[in-house]
């Protein structure tokens, strides 16, 4: 049977959309597959192979024991509703087979459709109808199509009964469509909704292509969801104001009026952008001089507010931070600064890198900023360039918020990654020092973006600053928790490859990031996992004897054959891998397997006289430590592990 | 084309046919149309409510002596409360817009998430900003809570930025261009108050004064507010009176904004007392309305 769900809603916000839709394909459609589809009015499940009823099942409930007597036994069969006769002996026991006739899916679906779609989750929802107690949705539900067959499925939600009447687009579509599930998409479409996503996606990418927009993917996603119909238009600027910024120009045609920019060679904005409408066509050229009228009265606003901030430069702003708090128990922006400077400072950075940090914040008492919260820090670059500033400095300023994300570039120059390291460290330590520190989903001064950005720093730039010098305490494990994510996520290493090398110790991360290279190097090779094994079972020897080292060897209480074998390539090993590189130290180490397997074998490292069996738990202590430098082989998960 | 005063009289018109009281606008100073106490107050309880004001709304800090074509000290919104909101809304929001000569089918209407929040009124609601080719001209809110208390019946409260509104169908780049009525420009009616508040609040208002004045009102307010639950008949309690030293109190705030007189850390606490009498005053107001019924 064929299926049809349209949850017709007011506009949903766009960015929650692709969320609901991923749980929505995960709808039990008794074996069918959903196939989701969504614009910002309606959420839409279809499939089409879906049973008419369940399968009869068969239930085995287990009786008392016979040798508890006919009595027990008829309360049981009384209990279930049936006559004695119908339970059967099985062994010492009674048994009730009950037959469960399966159940017509439009029944259940009537059932529980309401609940279903109420259980979407959404990061925020709102209460329309019937008070506080109310369903609560993302916004109001207007209307709902539920077809099994083309038969409606009835049910009622927040005072809307289920039907098989849709609505076309607001404005130039029909309110009242009756729709099959064969019609349902091409009645759609007659009434100005494109309902497939992909097809709205790749109609915004041609059009905006052709119009030689700027590609902006997470706009064109944007707009996917904001529209039922979108078309691209393309609209003019006076080139007066190319004077601006581009940063400027192009965040307020991004962020403020959702415009793709264009350029009219790389980097090089031209005085135009293309815009992508709800509706059909402006045939008038009234949505493009609408657009137009807008753009322009933001662009005077900007250049109101950079002529209005060059009267004070930025150097003479700096003061005014004391009115601009940081954080209430963390104190202003000034003291930031002042912090700032002195771990740029204690960091090594240079005249230039001290200047920066000093400088980098008096931009969020600028105008500019004022209005354009995400232009913090590029403001401030651009108008330290423009009162002659160095060079070096201007750029540091510019780029210290950076990396914004985890995929986002660190800051180009050692200036900029000097000071968007202390400005982030700052934050942290004083965060953690005062309490502030992120719970759950809960983290409301960005912790780990930050922390993830110091992570980032630290190993792109190479910067050869030990983890225990920046940090301590819980801050140092919160770190070390975005360092595993960092390397596992970000650099695809495996998370036990992560966790052995950090269990030796972190000391600098691209010493960290060495080792692991090192070490999924030597991993895949066939003496590898085995010899981890064998540290594993060393590790549980010395737990188990409850091992405590205090003897040197005594090479003298070695015996002859594998022990002695293994004695001398440790310490052949042990030698040679001090002088190497990372893999051929792990090669080496590698290389032991056979003489370590063979030392198993053979030798019984629990011998009767104490002096010996503490010499050779010595010496495997000395082997697990010495070799435990690069990596703590234990934390390897091996193929005779249950991780 | 219409004039100013002509597309406002055809929205009050509008939503006159549809059921609602067109009342005049609140006159003690506000900073948007929900605090009037016919927004701010009429959301809560049991009661529906339909209500649709030009409320001239003053906010300090946005004064630009005249200057600047689009922010003004004080700027006029038409407020409309359709309390419960009725199913079809939206649709009845973008009929307003065809009454006042709009041809939507040659237009860009887009509804953009935007949930509006008003830490001093101890109030929130979810909603979008309604942008007509680019422009936001209405702010669309479904109210959830209004001083610290759960709706009972869910406001849809529309607000329409009646000068960047009637700039666009007008098609003027500066506000002071719109024709208010024949001959007659925004710039002759309005320029005045723009340029003499701005020094005002700016350069001129006592700071010290205006302290004691917002303590004067403060002092007053929580003054009703603690006889009210004393107080024999209930129903003439003058919740009303106590709400308009709420607004004083907040509007006296705003002045000491605009003067650059409340340090960051100030801020908090200053609107944390507003926010205490706001809330303490919604109170009494649902109660009463128990009361009374």
């Amino acid at each position: 049977m064929t299926f049809l769900l349209e949850i017709g809603t007011e506009e949903i916000p766009h960015w929650m959309i692709p969320g609901a839709l991923k749980q929505l394909a995960a709808m039990n459609l008794f074996g069918a597959t959903p196939q989701v589809d969504a614009t910002a009015r309606r959420l839409v499940v279809r499939a089409s192979t879906l049973p008419e009823r369940t399968p009869d099942e068969e239930q085995v409930i287990k009786g008392p024991p016979i040798s508890a007597g006919d009595k027990a036994a008829a309360g049981f069969a009384k209990k279930q509703g049936v006559e004695l006769a119908a339970m059967t002996k099985v062994g010492d026991y009674y048994e009730l087979r009950k037959q469960i006739p399966g159940r017509a899916v439009r029944d259940i679906l009537a059932e529980t459709l309401a609940a279903t779609i109420l259980a979407i989750q959404w990061p925020k929802t709102m209460y329309w109808t019937g008070g506080k107690t109310g369903p609560r949705f993302i916004r109001p539900i207007r209307w709902i199509v539920a077809l099994l067959d083309d038969q409606v499925i009835p049910f009622e939600l927040a005072g809307v009964k289920s039907g098989s009447i849709t609505r076309g687009h607001r404005i130039l579509g029909s309110p009242s469509i009756p729709v099959t599930f064969d019609t349902y998409e091409s009645e759609l479409r007659k009434n100005f909704v494109i309902l497939s996503a992909d097809e709205r996606r790749n109609k915004i990418v041609t059009e905006i292509t052709a119009l030689n927009a700027k590609p902006d993917a997470d706009l064109v996603e944007t707009l996917t969801f904001i529209t039922e119909y979108p078309t691209a238009i393309r609209g003019d600027f006076d080139p007066a104001f190319l004077e601006l910024p581009a940063e400027v120009l192009t965040t307020v045609m991004r962020h403020h009026q959702k415009y793709f920019s264009v350029e009219s060679a790389p980097g090089k904005l031209a005085p135009h952008f293309v815009a992508v409408m709800n509706t059909s066509g402006d045939p008038e050229g009234l949505v493009k001089r609408g657009n137009e009228r807008v753009l322009k009265a933001r662009f005077n606003d900007a250049r109101f507010f950079w002529d209005v901030d060059q009267h004070k430069k930025l150097a003479d702003r700096v003061e005014d931070l004391s009115h601009v708090t940081f954080q209430a128990k963390l104190g202003s922006y000034l003291e930031k600064t002042e912090r700032i400077v002195k771990l740029v400072e204690e960091l090594g950075g240079n005249a230039h890198a001290q200047r920066a940090a000093y400088l980098c914040k008096a931009d969020l008492t600028t105008e500019m900023v004022k209005e354009f919260t995400d232009l913090q820090g590029q403001v401030g670059g651009l108008y330290a360039r423009n009162q002659g500033e160095p060079g070096s400095v201007a750029k540091a300023i510019y780029d210290h918020y950076k990396p914004l994300s985890m995929d986002g570039e660190i800051p180009s120059t050692h200036e900029g990654q000097l000071v968007a390291l202390a400005d982030k460290l700052d934050t942290l330590r004083g965060c953690f020092a005062v309490g502030l520190v992120p719970t759950g989903s809960k983290d409301p001064f960005a912790l780990r973006r930050a922390a993830q950005g110091v992570v980032k720093i630290l190993v792109e730039a190479k910067l050869d600053y030990k983890l225990d010098d920046l940090v301590t305490g819980d801050l140092r494990e919160f770190l070390l928790d975005r360092i595993k994510y960092f390397f596992r996520e970000i650099r695809g290493f495996k998370y036990d490859e992560v966790n052995a090398v950090l269990a030796s110790g972190c000391g600098t991360l691209s010493d960290v990031e060495a080792r692991l290279t090192a070490l999924a190097a030597v991993r895949p090779t066939e003496d590898f996992e085995p010899l981890a094994a064998s540290f594993k079972r060393i590790q549980n020897i010395l737990k188990q004897a409850e091992f405590e080292p205090h003897d040197v060897l005594d090479q003298s209480l070695l015996e002859d054959g594998p022990e002695r074998a293994l004695h001398a390539d440790f310490r052949r090993v042990r030698d040679a891998a001090k002088s190497e590189t990372y893999p051929q130290a792990l090669e080496q180490i590698a290389s032991l397997r056979p003489r370590v397997d063979t030392f198993f074998d053979k030798v019984l490292v629990n011998a009767k006289d104490e002096r010996v069996r503490n010499n050779r738990l010595t010496l495997l202590h000395n082997l697990l430590t010495e070799f435990s430098t690069i990596a703590d082989f234990s934390e390897i998960v091996t193929s005779g592990d249950h991780k | 084309m219409d004039s100013f005063q002509q597309t406002l009289f055809k929205l009050k018109r509008y939503w006159d046919k549809r059921g609602a009281i067109i009342q005049e606008p609140y006159d003690v100073e506000v900073g948007a149309g929900t605090m009037c106490p016919e927004t701010f107050l009429r959301v809560l309880g049991p009661k529906p409510y339909r209500v649709a004001y030009v409320q001239p709304s003053r906010r300090p800090a946005d004064g630009r002596y005249g200057e600047n074509p689009n922010r003004l000290y004080k700027h006029m919104q038409l407020q409309v409360i359709l309390k419960p909101s009725p199913d079809d809304i939206l649709d009845q929001y973008l009929g307003s817009l065809e009454a006042i000569g709009l041809d939507l089918s040659k237009h860009d209407i887009k509804f953009e998430e935007d949930n509006w929040e008003s830490p001093t009124l101890g109030a929130w609601g979810i909603g979008w900003q309604v942008m007509l080719d680019g422009q936001e001209i209405t702010q669309f809110t479904y109210f959830q809570q209004c001083g610290g208390i759960d709706l009972d019946l869910v406001p849809a409260e529309i607000t329409y930025g009646l000068e960047r509104l009637v700039a666009f169908l007008q098609g003027v780049e500066s506000v002071y261009d719109i024709e208010w009525t024949k001959g007659v420009k925004y710039v002759d009616v309005r320029l005045a108050d723009e340029l003499q508040f701005s020094v005002y609040n700016f350069e001129m208002a006592n700071v010290d004064r205006l302290w004691r004045l917002l303590g004067e009102y403060e002092a007053e307010c929580k003054e009703l507010l603690a006889q009210y639950e004393d107080y024999p008949d209930k129903q003439r309690f003058p919740v009303l009176a106590t709400y308009d030293q709420v607004l004083k109190c907040s509007h006296l705030f705003n002045l000491l904004d605009a003067r650059g007189a409340i340090s960051v850390t100030e801020r908090v606490g200053v609107i944390k007392r507003v926010r205490d009498l706001a809330v303490g005053t919604a109170k009494l107001w649902a109660d009463q309305q128990q009361e009374v019924a």
